[in-house]
């Protein structure tokens, strides 16, 4: 395996990645806003991993931490007022949270990195697009401008963005909304990380060019074998280019499995109101059913399950003991196949009661 | 852009022309009697008087008067004061020590201003910043004749570090006249600094470059500092017309004979050629550094194009 960053690398104590081991692992991650009107759980203890190659999809309703998390993963939390509360990010089996700001550095580009969902406002309008992806070489390689701008135009064109040696002068304001979202991309696997992480990288963008763009980042994928880590809202998106899924409430994971079980047969209410919000062709002309309230607020979330406010599912009175929803913090334990786990106390019951196809 | 410019170009000559009568009315409209004025305790016999009043067209209505300065103006001439000399001679001798006057203002301005605003800007709610806060509050409500006699006589009379008056030192005593005429932009370059490094700290692209893995110097000098300085190098490039006209002020204070000094001898003494030509020159560097800062924007930002 090619070292991704000199500084991992020089570290004798570093240990070998196993193959076949993920690239990424999240552990028990807590992030925190500690802001004038209180403090704000964005993340309370998520885990999860990312295999070379593999695509796991975050999903979940605005405010749920998506972002939160992964930018924590990422080293690039506004701090303050976010603040890693604990956990551990392994990259490579190496903690990166642990590890100095200059060996966290070296990993973002080389090891991990991120393409974000507005690429306008996220490039710099000042410099050329050449230069913001060329910056990539310069910063972590050394090399030379003229090199590095050949190897700009060279990913450019590998974005598929015609007529790359004249665009490479031009700057972000004079692309439209897909060309600066592949020059995101262009930047991102500059230095052919192991993972890449994409927070809706297509919501900006309307529904063709969403298309191509998810389908560019899949041949990127299957070209480089990186791990691919992408926020969306789109379960269309999810359904068709993940492999794994985490749905995220309340900055919990409350389910997470392979996306064929988790949305043919989902075994949180949370999911299940999920996927009954969105319309599927097999369901045309069926009423769609919202999940009702609204999503808690994150600095007084609710005791027990902090879903049970909305669940339709949820026992309050003669619960079996350790089950009351209200009062006891429901884990993610495994249920039904390998490898799929649930938040809540009554996942069996959910999942069965799903495949027995009587939903609630 | 070579449009744009001949375009605003010619657009200053009726902006000067507006200006020039506005000044011309002005003098015009002072009370009292110029010749009088002039004469001081020994009264002039009434033949002189008229022979002056006649040579400075002073009987003409102000209209007449204009037009016939302007008639002058296109033959290159400025006039004369009432001595005589010619006021395009008090220009060039005195251009030269307003011009080093507002450089040395400028140079504050941009060094102490920049610095303040970016530490204040990167260390938000420290120490620091709100020593800024306070300092640039406390400067921007003082009146800058105020803070001159105040500077004069603590740097000049109480800890003599600096010369009080003229300019005999050389660059020396342009330092603290210079810290004086500075001292109200240099607070508004320290906020604006502050403000706008505060504001790009926030935006998507300052996240995107620690995503790529770049040193915090190069986050902050590079991809935010280029952009934070944009409205501050415009602001300090519209600001040295306006420290040239400014230094009315600071000049007289310090004693200095440059351009504000003389404006403000002719205006005691109601010689009009003298106002009107200085002012109206005034008038003509501000919108020239305007010009200067506009073209500037262009070449800072990208995304602004004129044509
Ligand atoms: N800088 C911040 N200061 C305070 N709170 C913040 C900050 N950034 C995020 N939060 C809080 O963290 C929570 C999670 O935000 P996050 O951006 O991760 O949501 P998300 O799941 O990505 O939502 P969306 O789908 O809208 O992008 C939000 O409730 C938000 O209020
Ligand atoms: S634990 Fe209770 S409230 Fe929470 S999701 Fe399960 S049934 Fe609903
Ligand atoms: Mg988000």
């Amino acid at each position: 395996m090619i070292p991704t960053s000199t500084a991992l690398s020089q570290t004798p104590s570093s240990p070998a990645p196993l193959p076949g081991a993920p690239v990424l692992e999240v552990e028990d991650l807590s992030v925190e806003f500690r802001t004038p009107k209180g403090v704000v759980r964005a993340v309370n203890g998520i885990s999860y991993e990312v295999n070379p190659g593999e695509t796991v999809a975050i999903l979940g309703e605005s405010g749920s931490g998506k972002s939160v998390s992964v930018q924590a993963v990422m080293g690039i939390l506004d701090s303050p007022p976010g603040f890693v509360t604990g956990g551990r990010v392994l990259f490579e089996g190496r903690d990166l949270l642990g590890a100095s700001a200059e060996e966290q550095r070296a990993v973002r580009g080389p090891g991990i990195s991120m393409i974000f969902q507005d690429a306008l406002s996220s490039l710099n309008p000042v410099f050329t697009v050449g230069h913001q992806i060329a910056e990539m070489f310069r910063a972590h390689q050394g090399t030379s401008r003229k090199e590095a701008k050949e190897a700009a135009i060279e990913l450019l064109d590998r974005v598929r963005i015609p007529a790359a040696r004249e665009r490479v002068n031009a700057y972000p304001h004079q692309f439209s909304g897909g060309m600066r979202q592949r020059v995101m991309i262009a930047m991102a696997l500059a230095l052919n990380p192991k993972v890449l992480i994409a927070d809706e990288p297509t919501t900006a963008l309307d529904v063709t060019v969403q298309a191509q763009i998810m389908e560019l980042l899949k041949d990127l994928q299957r070209d480089t074998g990186m791990g691919l880590l992408l926020i969306t809202h789109d379960l269309g998106v999810v359904n068709e280019v993940a492999d794994r899924v985490l749905v995220m409430y309340a900055g919990n994971v409350v389910e997470t499995g392979t996306v064929d079980e988790v949305f043919s047969d989902p075994s949180h209410p949370y999911t299940e109101g999920l996927m009954a919000s969105v319309p599927a062709v097999e369901d045309k002309g069926k009423r769609l059913q919202p999940i009702v309230g609204t999503p808690p607020d994150l600095s007084r979330i609710p005791p027990g399950c902090s879903f049970h406010p909305r669940c339709p599912r949820r026992v309050l009175e003669g619960a079996p003991p350790g089950k009351n929803c209200q009062d006891d913090i429901p884990l993610l334990l495994p249920v039904g196949t390998a490898g799929r786990a649930s938040a809540c106390h009554y996942r069996k019951e959910v999942l069965r009661a799903r495949s027995a196809g009587t939903p609630a | 852009m070579g449009r744009y410019v001949a375009r605003r170009l010619l657009l200053t000559i009726p902006v000067l022309i507006g200006a020039s009568f506005l000044i011309f009315a002005m003098v015009y409209a002072l009370p009292g009697d110029p010749i009088r004025a002039l004469a001081g305790d020994r009264p002039l016999s009434p033949a002189v008087q008229a022979a002056l009043r006649d040579e400075y067209n002073l009987d003409d209505p102000l209209w007449l008067q204009y037009a016939k300065y302007v008639w002058g103006l296109l033959q290159l001439d400025f006039g004369t004061d009432f001595s005589g000399r010619e006021v395009w001679d008090i220009i060039e001798r005195r251009l030269p020590v307003t011009a080093k006057l507002a450089l040395a203002a400028v140079i504050f301005e941009a060094l102490i201003g920049l610095a303040a605003g970016i530490l204040a800007g990167i260390r938000r709610g420290s120490f620091f910043d709100n020593l800024v806060l306070v300092t640039t509050t406390l400067i921007v409500s003082i009146p800058v004749f105020v803070l001159g006699f105040v500077a004069q006589y603590l740097f000049g009379l109480r800890i003599p570090i600096f010369p009080t008056s003229g300019i005999r030192d050389g660059w020396y005593s342009y330092l603290l006249p210079g810290l004086v005429l500075a001292s109200l932009s240099l607070a508004y370059v320290a906020r604006l600094t502050r403000t706008s490094l505060a504001e790009n700290l926030r935006q998507d692209y300052v996240r995107t470059a620690r995503a790529k893995g770049l040193k915090p110097s190069v986050v902050i000098g590079k991809h935010t500092l280029r952009n934070s300085l944009i409205p501050v190098v415009t602001f300090i490039g519209a600001d040295i017309g306006a420290l040239m006209g400014g230094a009315i002020v600071t000049e007289t204070i310090f004693n200095i004979p440059g351009l504000g000094r003389a404006v403000y001898d002719a205006v005691l003494r109601q010689e009009g050629a003298v106002v009107v030509g200085i002012v109206t020159l005034f008038v003509f560097f501000y919108i020239f550094f305007n010009l200067v800062v506009d073209i500037l924007y262009a070449l800072l930002d990208p995304r602004i194009r004129y044509d």
